[in-house]
């Protein structure tokens, strides 16, 4: 691969959210006592009498959040994914949600990349919590960019909208330029003969899969499903005609993630062979980010073996 | 509260008019729950006499302009006793009085615990203990932040101090001072499982309200004057939230149900109910008070 920018998605939201403060009067930033680890610290330092301490309380954040966004504001809610939507989840569904108001709920450190903290602060459930709550938007962008304009979108509807941030500082497999749309998924990269759908900075692992591939004379489309919920189905669709086989890749359980809810959808309107590539229903533990996604299977080197097992299936059959 | 006697005496015919409207509300939410045949009567009883000055004095809130964003807010945290506060936002004309018969009922506006925006007038969402208090203090914040000048007021119930999440809330407001936050305690000593005090001690309650910083009142629930003079005060406590510990009767009105916590989570019977209304037919006009 040419040299590459390394960016993470948590710089994406903090930088996207420091220039909304400038262009929108009525953002609140409230943050349980993770301001920097979240890449918050410069709308807090830029806007202080629109930021709010919580301290180490995630459940009344969230209630603080939604009486905050009763009265018309945007509010963003910060903190790691762990507790955010792992600790404070019945206030989330229950005011945040059922109310249908506008708080924005950033889970920074999602999937592996913890920095070494462990199964604890590790996130692998946050997708499937969010994605069964009624009036809930699930976003998971895959690099800076695609993070920024994440942001930028969940700004500009009314409702709930989790978007799912990563600690690591990963390959910006975007452009600045080009559009976003929530409900619409990107195709990184072009093929014929297998398509891969990720979402978050796995994505990138999935690029690099796909010039391994083409080494074996395999060409795989890279599709970012960064909206979840609501899925694409137009290209969803569109893939299923094209592919007889789909492989997602994401930081997640097997269980309730994006290739649940790809299945949810393709059984019922175009059944297709689909594999999920994810955490197969066991915690995650300390080490580094690249030695957690080898161990699962999720870097360049686990995603290529499984595409070539996959195809080797459909030749065998 | 003698200093204040002199003032409520002059005017004591307001003091009966919301003792009038209690009894009105209690008869309300006896009919409301033999309708739906099923819900929460000790607490909906309970809190008939604070309601009634909430909604028919204290609250700066209009049903011709329910949105207005000058409004003081009120939350329900304990939201299952919300039959009273149904019949007290159809009472004010938030909505139609016929609307009452259908709580609980399939596809009505009148759900078994309070969603926001379902009928004018409701502000917020509340089941889940311990949450409308987090709310409040958002709505708090929020008016801080706008200069705004309204008031929050915010219900709980005492069983549901016993959920962390309660005292998250208490530490902040009581550090962030929010003089606009009023904070009201159903002290009725049930829960569910049994008393209080037997299932998970919560005294010394006012020392422990008083250690997160904030001001704390105690009064008799249930005393119009009392009720009254508490929120008045906490107007004036410019330094810190106010809590209100009202001391309550669960189920009163209705002697059959007073002081049972068995009553907490059930409906009255047909016969029951028959005979509550009676007695609270009978308590109209009569309701204890200094000035009658």
């Amino acid at each position: 691969m040419p040299l590459m920018e390394f960016k993470s998605t948590r710089e994406g939201y903090g930088d996207a959210l420091d220039e909304l403060g400038q262009s929108h009067a009525n953002i609140a930033l409230v943050c349980a006592d993770l301001t920097k680890s979240t890449e918050s610290h410069k709308f807090a330092q830029h806007f202080p009498e629109k930021f709010i301490q919580i301290g180490v309380a995630e459940q009344n954040m969230a209630g603080i959040a939604a009486g905050l966004a009763s009265t018309g504001m945007t509010v963003f809610m910060t903190s790691y994914a762990a507790f955010n939507p792992g600790r404070n989840f019945d206030f989330i569904r229950t005011q945040i949600c059922y109310s249908n108001l506008n708080v924005k709920i950033i889970g920074s450190h999602a999937g592996f990349s913890d920095g070494g903290d462990g199964a604890t602060h590790q996130m692998l459930e946050d997708v499937g919590l969010m994605r069964s709550l009624p009036n809930m938007t699930v976003l998971s962008p895959c690099d800076y960019w695609e993070a920024k304009k994440a942001i930028y979108a969940a700004c500009k509807i009314k409702g709930p909208v989790y978007i799912r941030l990563y600690r690591e500082s990963t390959a910006v497999i975007t452009k600045k330029a080009g559009p976003f749309e929530i409900g619409k998924w990107q195709t990184l990269a072009e093929g014929n003969d297998v398509c891969i759908i990720g979402h978050g900075p796995v994505c990138a692992e999935a690029l690099l899969a796909k010039e391994k591939l083409q080494e074996k004379s395999v060409s795989a489309q890279v599709v970012s499903a960064c909206s979840i919920k609501p899925l694409d189905t137009d290209c969803l669709l569109a893939l299923a005609n094209s592919y007889t086989k789909l492989l997602v890749v994401e930081e997640h359980q097997k269980a309730c993630g994006l290739g649940s809810a790809i299945c949810e959808y393709l059984a019922d309107k175009h059944p297709v062979k689909v594999t999920i590539l994810g955490a197969n229903d066991v915690f995650g533990q300390s080490g580094k980010y690249h030695e957690l996604l080898a161990k699962h299977k999720l870097d360049a080197k686990g995603i290529c073996a499984s595409v070539l097992e996959l195809l080797e299936e459909k030749n065998s059959t | 509260m003698p200093q204040h006697k002199s003032h409520v005496h002059a005017q004591n015919s307001y003091i009966l008019d919301l003792e009038k409207i209690a009894v009105e509300l209690r008869q309300d939410v006896v009919k409301m729950l033999l309708s739906a045949g099923s819900g929460h009567s000790a607490g909906s009883l309970g809190l008939a006499d604070i309601i009634s000055a909430l909604y028919f004095h204290i609250l700066n809130v209009n049903p011709k302009s329910p949105n207005d964003p000058q409004r003081d807010r009120f939350v329900l945290s304990n939201g299952h006793t919300c039959p009273v506060l149904y019949a007290a936002l159809a009472k004010k004309g938030f909505f139609e009085r016929s609307l009452l018969k259908d709580l609980r009922k399939i596809d009505s506006p009148l759900q078994g615990h309070p969603h926001m925006g379902s009928v004018a007038g409701l502000d917020f969402t509340s089941g889940p203990l311990a949450q409308g208090l987090s709310f409040a203090v958002g709505l708090a914040l929020a008016g801080k932040m706008a200069a705004n000048l309204y008031r929050v007021y915010c219900i709980t119930s005492d069983g549901e101090l016993q959920e962390g999440a309660v005292w998250e809330s208490a530490m902040f407001s009581g550090n962030k001072r929010l003089n606009n936050l009023t904070w009201i305690i159903d002290r009725n000593n049930i829960q569910i499982d049994g008393y209080t005090e037997d299932v998970m001690p919560l005294e010394p309650l006012r020392a422990k309200i008083e250690s997160f910083n904030w001001h704390v009142l105690e009064i008799n629930g249930h005393n119009m004057e009392e009720i009254l003079s508490a929120c008045d005060l906490a107007k004036n406590i410019l330094e810190r939230p106010t809590a209100i510990i009202a001391h309550t009767i669960p189920g009163k009105g209705v002697k059959e149900m007073e002081y049972k916590f068995e009553w907490h989570g059930k409906p009255p019977s047909k016969e029951l109910a028959q005979q509550a209304l009676q007695e609270l037919r009978t308590l109209e006009g009569q309701i204890e008070s200094d000035y009658d």
